[in-house]
């Protein structure tokens, strides 16, 4: 039983430059909260401040319901799995296992069951006696883990964690990670810059951007309605498509300007997009754009094609399943569904609702 | 990678030439000369020179002096080598949590290391000094009975600590580097592991700085054994009573001032027979650095 709750939590650096400015968030017990956001906007600093590696400058972090404000690391009852693995160079990976264990004085029994039982969870076992040197990227990995898991604290923080491994590898982890978490039920923090990610490990995904949240939610929820300019660029690959309804190449859409008179930028995402073959098929709740194509992109399943709305305006991208076999330069015309168009203010960049 | 041909065959030689030269003149010829006197006799004023084989080993190696000579080297080197390591490393983690004048303070340390052997050793003599010391007598004053130039057991701790404390700053150095390569969330992770600042340093730090001890313990070895000529010959002169003459100083002594140029090569071979020794440790052990990835 341990949520992690944060509120208006700060973090003012000597110098006077502010890292985090206020974040408010509760994870509950049990849940795998994820923060994403661009390198600088304070994520791994809010994670340290929950570890205790880094001061807390205003606010209060509380875990399993104490303010643990100014306990030391060991005294938070949480286990920190970091980006370099940090796994002690000089021990076994027994070791290393047993390092935190033997630091708080468990029982010998007690210690060899459950690194016992680490080892069979992430099949570590034929590397017990060898040394961290010894052992390829996925394998550090999964002592870093478990020298996390052994511990069974209340709460496990992950500093991007995947970030050193090749992409293949990455994939397979990621997958391996959610399915412990999942297991073990241990309320989890998470941080990492790739929002795929994000999406694929989160219960409860939190996007932050210069210190600030701009959106926490399912990340299913964010992704449908993303609350910022900000969060519709950041999640999804590729990026929402963006028009400013005062840019060049914007007059087709003007009627979907939402309430209000400031300016506005619509967004739609390539997949609720498509490209229309001749002028025949559109449906009564579409609006028809011309492009004009400007390149392709193929991913195998797909192909991304990108082109400029004709009047020299934004570029706008189109999922297409298959391979598309189109050249630059190529007109054509793409449908999308009147309702798939999210509205953001241009000045505040928050997202506007259709009364 | 391809092989750097010379248009003319003399060229390379004549560029080797310079360093070579100084090799031979400075290197080989004293030790040659030294290994060709120590198997000769000569009298004090150099009118006559007999070869004699061994005979000037075997009367060093049974000759008493020596042998306490060559037992103060020991308890010299080895209290100069830890008395220069345990401050140094002590300088090196305090000087990694100075957060503002990091490197104003680093410089600062490095100054001692810039000091000469005899001018160090100078600043030592005139500080505990018996008849002029300002430490001296604040040491009498406070009731500690302080004179380094009859107490031999005196004279040599003024003597290690003259000698460590030129080397700290060398030391200070290259255990800053050291830690400083310590990633730190090692430290972190110790921190959450539940390991207190002690622990961490013991359990984690010490042990991946060790390759860096030991290195500094070898070339520390080296330093007192035989460079801190200079400071003996300034502060206690290898006295009182020999209690501090070491092998080099002792070398000296035999051959320049009592003239007994026949012994005084004979050390100077066997210490050589120990440089060379020291430095194959040294290429053996440490070139052959530990490597954790």
């Amino acid at each position: 039983m341990a949520a992690i709750e944060l509120s208006e939590v700060r973090k003012v650096y000597a110098g006077g430059v502010e890292a985090v400015k206020g974040v408010s968030l509760t994870i509950p017990d049990g849940a795998f909260c994820v923060l994403v956001g661009p390198s600088g906007c304070g994520k791994s600093t809010l994670l340290r401040m929950v570890a205790g590696l880094e001061g807390i400058s205003g606010g209060t972090v509380r875990i399993g319901g104490r303010v643990v404000n100014d306990l030391e690391p060991a005294s938070r009852d949480i286990a920190m799995v970091f980006q370099n693995y940090a796994l002690y160079p000089h021990m076994t990976v027994r070791q290393n296992l047993e390092y935190g264990l033997k630091n708080r004085k468990t029982p010998k029994e007690e210690i060899a069951r459950r690194v016992e039982e680490a080892a069979r969870i992430l099949e570590i076992g034929q590397y017990l006696d060898r040394r961290p040197g010894q052992l390829s990227g996925g394998q550090r990995q999964r002592v870093a883990m478990g020298r996390a898991i052994v511990r069974e604290p209340a709460a496990f923080l992950f500093d991007e964690p995947l970030s050193n491994l090749d992409a293949k590898l990455r994939v397979t982890m990621r997958a391996e990670i959610r399915r412990l978490q999942r297991r073990l039920k241990t309320t989890s923090l998470y941080v990492t810059h790739d929002q795929l990610e994000a999406m694929t490990l989160a219960d409860q995904l939190v996007v932050l951007n210069a210190g600030r949240i701009e959106q926490a939610g399912s990340p299913m929820a964010i992704y449908e309605k993303p609350a910022s300019l900000f969060v519709a660029t950041f999640i999804g690959s590729p990026a929402m498509n963006l028009v400013p309804l005062d840019g060049p190449g914007a007059s087709p859409l003007a009627t979907l300007a939402g309430p209000g008179r400031g300016r506005q930028v619509l967004g739609i995402r390539p997949e609720h997009m498509r490209l229309l073959d001749g002028g025949a098929g559109v449906r009564a709740d579409e609006i028809v754009l011309d492009l004009v194509v400007s390149g392709v992109e193929v991913v195998g399943a797909e192909s991304y094609v990108t082109g400029r709305l004709a009047h020299g305006g934004p570029e706008l991208a189109v999922r297409v399943p298959g391979y598309s076999h189109l050249e630059p330069g190529a007109a054509v015309k793409a449908a999308a569904p009147l309702g798939a168009f999210h509205r953001f203010d241009a000045e505040s960049g928050r997202r506007l609702e259709l009364a | 990678m391809p092989k750097a041909a010379f248009p003319n065959k003399l060229l390379p030689y004549l560029l080797l030439a310079p360093q070579v030269l100084v090799t031979l003149v400075f290197f080989y010829w004293p030790a040659s000369q030294a290994l060709y006197q120590s198997v000769l006799k000569e009298d004090a004023f150099g009118l006559k020179t007999e070869f004699v084989g061994l005979a000037n080993f075997s009367a060093i190696l049974s000759n008493p002096n020596y042998l306490s000579s060559l037992q103060t080297t020991l308890i010299f080197s080895i209290s100069t080598a830890l008395l220069a390591m345990a401050p140094a490393l002590l300088l090196a983690t305090a000087a990694e949590k100075v957060v503002r004048g990091k490197g104003f303070y680093r410089t600062l340390m490095i100054w001692p290391y810039a000091v000469a052997p005899a001018v160090a050793g100078l600043l030592w003599l005139f500080m505990f000094n018996p008849t002029m010391g300002t430490f001296a007598y604040m040491l009498r004053a406070a009731g500690v009975p302080w004179d380094p130039l009859l107490n031999g057991d005196q004279a040599m701790l003024l003597v290690v600590v003259a000698a460590a404390w030129k080397q700290i700053s060398y030391n200070f150095l290259f255990f800053v580097a050291a830690l400083q390569s310590i990633p730190r969330s090692l430290v972190e992770a110790a921190a959450i592991d539940g390991a207190g600042s002690t622990k961490r340093f013991w359990t984690i730090v010490f042990p991946l700085i060790a390759p860096t001890s030991f290195f500094l313990l070898v070339v520390n070895t080296v330093y007192a054994f035989f460079d801190t000529f200079g400071i003996i010959d300034a502060v206690t002169a290898g006295g009182p009573a020999r209690a501090t003459e070491t092998l080099v100083y002792k070398v000296y002594i035999d051959g320049f001032v009592n003239l007994d140029l026949g012994g005084s090569a004979a050390q100077s071979v066997i210490l050589m027979a120990i440089v060379i020794a020291l430095t194959a440790i040294q290429f053996r052990y440490v070139e052959r650095k530990v490597h954790y990835a």
